[in-house]
C-alpha cells in the first residue's frame, strides 16, 4: 500500500485530520515560546528596573491608546548606528514591566527606548501639541487635547492590583495609595509629592505640563516619555555579564 | 401568510434566543454601571444587536411555525446560501472601507495635516481601524463567506442549523464594529493586529467556536467519501486562529465596567507571544485561507482538475507544520535570545518550499486552459494573485535573513512586503472568489460586464506595482540613511533627514492606493449591477463532482 493511500486516513476522518492539523502547528510555537520562561538572558533582573508609577503607567495607557508603538519602536538593536544615534542597546529586563511590550515593528519616527532625559519637558509639550512647531519637517500628528484633558485616575488602583496578579512587584503601600500617588508626582512641593516620594524614591516629582491649576494627560504622557530607558544605570552595567 | 402546523421552539432557536437575552441583560447592566464611555456605548451596542436578533429568532419561528428548512428539494441538496450572501457583501462594503482608511493614512504620512490634531482622526487610531478593516472586516468576510460555501459544495449536503449560520456571520460582523469603533474612541490593547480589547476578544472566541462547529458539522453530514483539500486548508485556518487567538490575548480585564485589560505577558515573552501569532496571522489567517480559496475558486473557473494531488498533500502538512515556526523572524537583534529569531529564520528559509510547491499546484491547474487567461479578466486576477503569492512568500524569507533584515527591520520594505502579499494575493484571489460566487449566489448568468473587471484589474495592477515599487525604494533609502556615515566618522543624517527624503514617495504609494481603491468602487459596481441586471441562469449548472481529483 502506498503512503498516499493511507494518507486517507486523514480525507475520510475529520476527527484525524483535526488532531492531525493541532498537533502540527502546536509544535513550533513550543518549542520557540517555553524556553523563554526560563533563560537567563530573557528572565534576568538587572539593578534599577522598578515598575512604572501610577502616573507613568496612566501615560502609557495613553501612550497605547494614541497608537504611538505604530510609529515608534522602543527597541535598540546592538548596532553601531543605532547605538550612536539611540543610546546602549535595549535589555530584556527593560521590558520585564511591560505589558504589553511596546517594542514595536516601523520607525516612521525614532526609537524611543532611551528618549527619557534627552529633551526638557517645555519642548515635550510643544513637540506634542504641534510637532512642526519644534521640528518643522516632521511628520507626527499634533496632540493638543492632552493638555487640556484631565487624567482620568479612576481605574488606576485596580490597574495595579492587576498588574500584581501578572506579576508586577507593586507593594500593597503603592496599590493603597495609588490614585493620591497619580497626582502627587506631578504636583512637587505638596504633602502629596513628600508622601508619593518616600514610596518611590527613584521617581521624578515634575509638573511635567507645566500647567499647575490640574493634571492633564499631558503630564502622564511626558512622565511616561522622560522615565523610558532612564532606570538601568549604564555607567555600572556589566555587559559582559549578560551577552546575548 | 399560511400558517402550517406549530412545531415546538427547536433546542437551537430556544438555546441561542436564552443566551441572547441573558447577553442582552448583562450588556445593559454593564451600560447602566459604568463610568467608562465606550464601555458604555460599546454595551449599548451589545445589549441592542442581542435584542434585534432574539426578535428575529421569535419573528421567523412565528413566520413558518418553526417548521425546519428540508435539507435536500427534489433529489438536490437545499444549500443554505443566505448567510454567504449577506458575507459577500459585507467583505465588498468593508473592503472598500479598508481601502479608503489605508488611502487617508497614505495621504496623512505625505501631509501630515490630514490629521487635523483631533484624537478620532489621527494615525495612531485610523491605522489599526485600517489593518482590521482589510485583514479582519473584508479578508475574515470573504473567507467566512467562501468556506460556508465551499464546504457545502464540496460535501454536496446543507450545512446544519437555522440560526447558527446566520449567528455566525453576523456575530462576526458584530465583532468588526465592536473592534473599529473601539479604536477610533481609543479602546485598543496596543498589540498589533490584535488591538481589539478583552470584551471583543471574548466575543471573537465565542462566535469562533460556533464557526468550527458550522464548518465540522457540515464536514460530519457529508455525502462525499472524501473531504476535499480546500476544506483542509479552512480547517487549518480555523483551529490555528482559535489557538492563536486565545493565546495572545490572555488578558485580565481591570474591571468588567472598564475597556482597559492588563496583558498576562510582558516584554521579551509577551514580544515572542505576539509576533508568533502575527505571522501565523499571516500564514493561517491571510494564506491558508486563501489557499483553500485557491484549491475551490480556480480550478472552478478554469474547468480543470487541480494539477497534482499529491502535491496539495505535501503542500498542507508542510505548509501548516512550518509556517507556526516563522514568527521570531521579527524580532532579529532583539533582546529575544538569537537562537529563537534564527531558528524563525532557519523556517522562513524552509518555508519557500511549500510556498512554492503551492504556487505551482495553482498554477499548473491552467495546463490546457491557459488560453482562458485572454478572454477571462477573473481568472487572469486569480492566476496573476498565485504569481504574486509567489513573489512575495520568495521576498519574506529573503527579508527574515539577519543580514538583510538589519537594514529592512523598521522601514517601509516591510510596509511594501506586506502589500505585495495582502493587495495582490489575498486582495486578488478575494476579488476573483468573489466574481465567481457574486453570480453563483445570486443564480445568474454571467458578471454584468467583463469589461470592467478588465478596468479593475489593469488600474488596481498598476496600483500595486507603484506601491511595492514606491515602498522598496523609500525602505532600503532610509535604511541606508540610517546607518550613513561621513568621512569624519559621524552619523551622516540626522532622523528628521531621512523622513523628509521619503516625502516624494509616500505620495506615489498614495496614489497607488487610490488606484486600487478605485477598481474596488468599480468592482463593486459591477457586482451590484449583476444582482440588479443579470440574466437568470438556468437551473444550477455547476456539478459538485466535478473537482474531485485526479488520483
Amino acid at each position: 500500500m502506498s503512503v498516499w493511500k493511507k494518507h486517507e486516513l486523514f480525507e475520510k476522518n475529520s476527527f484525524y485530520l483535526l488532531i492531525g492539523i493541532l498537533v502540527m502547528v502546536a509544535i513550533g510555537g513550543l518549542v520557540e515560546i517555553a524556553p523563554l520562561f526560563y533563560l537567563k538572558s530573557t528572565i534576568e533582573k538587572t539593578e534599577g528596573m522598578r515598575p512604572y508609577t501610577p502616573l507613568e503607567l496612566a501615560g502609557r495607557n495613553i501612550y497605547i491608546r494614541e497608537g504611538c508603538y505604530l510609529c515608534h519602536s522602543q527597541m535598540i538593536r546592538p548596532m553601531r548606528d543605532e547605538m550612536e544615534r539611540y543610546g546602549h542597546f535595549s535589555l530584556a529586563a527593560e521590558s520585564m514591566y511591560d505589558h504589553p511590550f511596546q517594542w514595536g515593528s516601523k520607525r516612521t519616527g525614532p526609537d524611543l527606548a532611551r528618549v527619557g532625559g534627552k529633551y526638557s519637558d517645555d519642548w515635550h509639550v510643544e513637540h506634542l501639541k504641534d510637532p512642526r512647531s519644534v521640528v518643522p519637517a516632521s511628520i507626527m500628528p499634533g496632540y493638543p487635547f492632552l493638555a487640556e484633558t484631565r487624567l482620568n485616575a479612576r481605574d488606576i488602583q485596580s490597574e495595579l492590583t492587576v498588574n500584581t496578579i501578572v506579576g508586577v512587584p507593586y507593594t500593597d503601600e503603592q496599590i493603597e495609595n495609588a490614585s493620591a500617588d497619580l497626582m502627587g508626582q506631578a504636583k512637587p512641593d505638596t504633602d502629596a509629592a513628600y508622601a508619593f516620594e518616600e514610596r518611590w524614591p527613584d521617581a521624578k516629582i515634575r509638573n511635567f505640563d507645566g500647567n499647575p491649576t490640574e493634571v492633564t494627560e499631558m503630564d502622564a504622557l511626558v512622565a511616561y516619555l522622560q522615565v523610558l530607558g532612564t532606570m538601568v544605570d549604564f555607567s555600572i552595567y556589566d555587559d559582559k555579564a549578560n551577552a546575548r | 401568510m399560511a400558517h402550517k402546523k406549530t412545531n415546538m421552539v427547536s433546542l437551537e432557536e430556544g438555546g441561542f434566543a436564552i443566551f441572547l437575552v441573558l447577553l442582552a441583560f448583562a450588556c445593559i447592566i454593564i451600560a447602566g454601571k459604568t463610568f467608562d464611555q465606550v464601555m458604555a456605548f460599546h454595551a449599548g451596542i451589545g445589549a441592542l444587536f442581542a435584542a434585534v436578533s432574539v426578535f428575529l429568532i421569535f419573528k421567523k419561528y412565528f413566520d413558518d411555525g418553526g417548521e425546519p428548512i428540508p435539507a435536500e428539494i427534489g433529489g438536490k441538496p437545499n444549500y443554505n446560501l443566505g448567510p454567504i450572501k449577506f458575507g459577500s457583501a459585507a467583505a465588498m462594503f468593508w473592503g472598500i472601507a479598508g481601502f479608503l482608511v489605508g488611502l487617508i493614512i497614505a495621504l496623512q504620512l505625505a501631509f501630515p495635516v490630514l490629521n487635523f490634531d483631533l484624537p478620532w482622526t489621527s494615525f495612531g487610531r485610523l491605522r489599526p481601524l485600517h489593518t482590521s478593516a482589510v485583514i479582519f472586516a473584508f479578508g475574515g468576510n470573504v473567507l467566512l463567506a467562501t468556506s460556508m460555501y465551499v464546504v457545502q459544495r464540496t460535501c454536496r449536503v446543507r450545512m446544519p442549523g437555522k440560526i447558527l449560520p446566520w449567528f455566525v456571520i453576523l456575530g462576526y460582523n458584530a465583532f468588526i464594529v465592536i473592534a473599529g469603533t473601539g479604536y477610533l474612541f481609543g479602546a485598543t490593547q496596543g498589540k498589533e493586529y490584535a488591538e481589539p480589547e478583552w470584551y471583543a476578544d471574548l466575543w471573537l472566541t465565542i462566535v469562533w467556536v460556533f464557526y468550527l462547529l458550522l464548518f465540522l458539522g457540515t464536514i460530519w453530514k457529508r455525502k462525499e467519501p472524501h473531504i476535499y483539500v480546500a476544506n483542509w486548508f479552512y480547517l487549518a485556518f480555523i483551529v490555528t486562529i482559535a489557538m492563536l487567538h486565545i493565546t495572545n490575548n490572555l488578558t485580565i480585564p481591570v474591571s468588567i465596567y472598564s475597556t482597559k485589560s492588563v496583558i498576562v505577558w510582558s516584554g521579551v515573552q509577551d514580544a515572542m507571544v505576539q509576533w508568533w501569532y502575527g505571522h501565523n496571522a499571516v500564514g493561517f489567517f491571510l494564506t491558508a485561507g486563501f489557499l483553500a480559496i485557491m484549491y475551490y475558486f480556480i480550478p472552478k473557473r478554469a474547468e480543470r482538475p487541480v494539477y497534482s494531488y499529491r502535491l496539495s498533500i505535501v503542500h498542507f502538512w508542510a505548509l501548516i507544520f512550518i509556517y507556526i515556526w516563522a514568527g521570531p523572524h521579527h524580532l532579529h537583534y532583539t533582546a529575544l535570545p538569537q537562537w529563537a529569531s534564527t531558528l524563525g529564520a532557519t523556517f522562513s528559509i524552509i518555508l519557500w518550499m511549500p510556498s512554492w510547491g503551492g504556487m505551482i499546484n495553482g498554477l499548473m491547474t491552467l495546463s490546457g486552459a491557459w488560453d482562458k487567461l485572454r478572454t477571462d479578466p477573473v481568472l487572469r486576477m486569480m492566476v496573476v494573485s498565485v504569481a504574486f503569492y509567489g513573489m512575495s512568500t520568495f521576498e519574506g524569507p529573503l527579508m527574515s535573513l539577519r543580514s538583510v533584515n538589519s537594514l529592512s527591520h523598521y522601514t517601509d520594505w516591510t510596509i511594501g512586503h506586506v502589500h505585495s502579499g495582502a493587495l495582490g494575493w489575498v486582495g486578488y484571489i478575494s476579488f476573483g472568489a468573489l466574481y465567481c460566487l457574486i453570480p453563483w449566489l445570486w443564480n445568474k448568468k454571467r458578471l454584468y460586464s467583463l469589461r470592467l473587471v478588465d478596468w479593475h484589474f489593469w488600474l488596481s495592477t498598476i496600483g500595486i506595482v507603484l506601491y511595492i515599487t514606491s515602498m522598496w525604494v523609500s525602505g532600503i533609502m532610509q535604511g541606508l540613511m540610517w546607518r550613513a556615515y561621513d568621512s569624519l566618522g559621524f552619523l551622516e543624517y540626522s532622523f528628521v533627514e531621512t523622513v523628509e527624503a521619503m516625502h516624494p514617495f509616500y505620495i506615489i504609494r498614495a496614489l497607488g492606493g487610490g488606484l486600487f481603491l478605485l477598481g474596488a468602487l468599480i468592482m463593486a459596481y459591477n457586482l451590484w449591477m449583476t444582482v440588479r441586471r443579470g440574466e437568470a441562469a438556468e437551473a444550477d449548472p455547476t456539478a459538485a463532482g466535478s473537482l474531485a481529483a485526479a488520483e
